[in-house]
């Protein structure tokens, strides 16, 4: 499980300490990978900044995409039993290697 | 001869104004009640139909019921702020990017290299490679990508 968000690692840091986050937690701030990605939500940080607009992505071990979820509201996110039901449908059709 | 006090007219305001502020402290928490905030709508709902009945009484038996004035700039204020609340939670956030060049599925999504909390250098293919701690290689990747501003 990857997060990324455009906040500095010490942000990062200090966010999951206060909600005991221990996966892996990246910074781009510089936002080239949201670029990348095509999630650029320009003008919408606190600061006039840009960020990210949420999104989920379930990728196999070949980097391809099983799922997405590019949400319509912001306040409205994936939820954790939908993630879990993709990574079973990627189970299914592509079965663990040897 | 003095006129009863329009107690609908109080009570609905209030009840609009717990609706508002119960909203982030308690409803925000579950997604059921975050996604569609249905107990928030609920109480502002009954809060309007309150102040509605108010407003009628005060204006329809005037020498009876107070609340001609008072119960027109609150209820403006309620109706505005009902409609703040629909605003912040119906439009705004709906108001994303098209992102039509973001990777669909079965495609390839792009690699990248980003620093983590700890300042590390983390990369996308290499944690497929390795596994998270280095346990060996993972069947895939969820990758979140959030709004920040924490």
């Amino acid at each position: 499980m990857v997060a990324i968000s455009v906040d500095p690692p010490e942000r990062n840091l200090e966010h999951c300490r206060q909600l005991g986050y221990t996966f892996t937690f990246l910074s781009d701030t510089k936002a080239e990978v949201i670029r990348s990605y095509d999630l650029l939500h320009p003008g919408s940080g606190m600061d006039g900044g840009d960020t990210s607009r949420p999104a989920e992505f379930l990728l196999d071990s070949t980097r391809r995409v099983a799922w997405l979820n590019l949400t319509e509201s912001y306040t409205v996110r994936a939820r954790p039993e939908q993630v879990l039901e993709a990574l079973d449908e990627m189970g299914k059709t592509a079965p663990p290697r040897e | 001869m003095t006129r009863r006090w329009n107690l609908s007219l109080w009570v609905g305001f209030l009840v609009i104004l717990a609706g508002l502020f119960t909203f982030v402290p308690v409803f925000v928490r579950f997604p059921a009640t975050r996604d569609f905030p249905w107990p928030t709508l609920l109480m502002l709902c009954v809060g309007l139909g309150m102040m509605a009945m108010g407003l009628r009484r005060a204006f329809a038996e005037p020498q009876v019921y107070r609340g001609r004035v008072l119960g027109s700039v609150l209820g403006a204020l309620g109706v505005a702020l009902v409609g703040l609340f629909g605003y912040g939670v119906f439009y705004a956030p709906r108001q994303l990017p098209d992102s039509a060049g973001s990777p669909r599925v079965g495609q390839e999504a792009p690699d990248f290299t980003l620093p983590d909390k700890n300042g590390n250098l983390v990369t996308l293919s290499r944690l497929l490679e390795t596994g998270p701690g280095g346990a060996g290689k993972a069947n895939g990747a969820v990758l979140i990508f959030y709004r920040g501003y924490w």
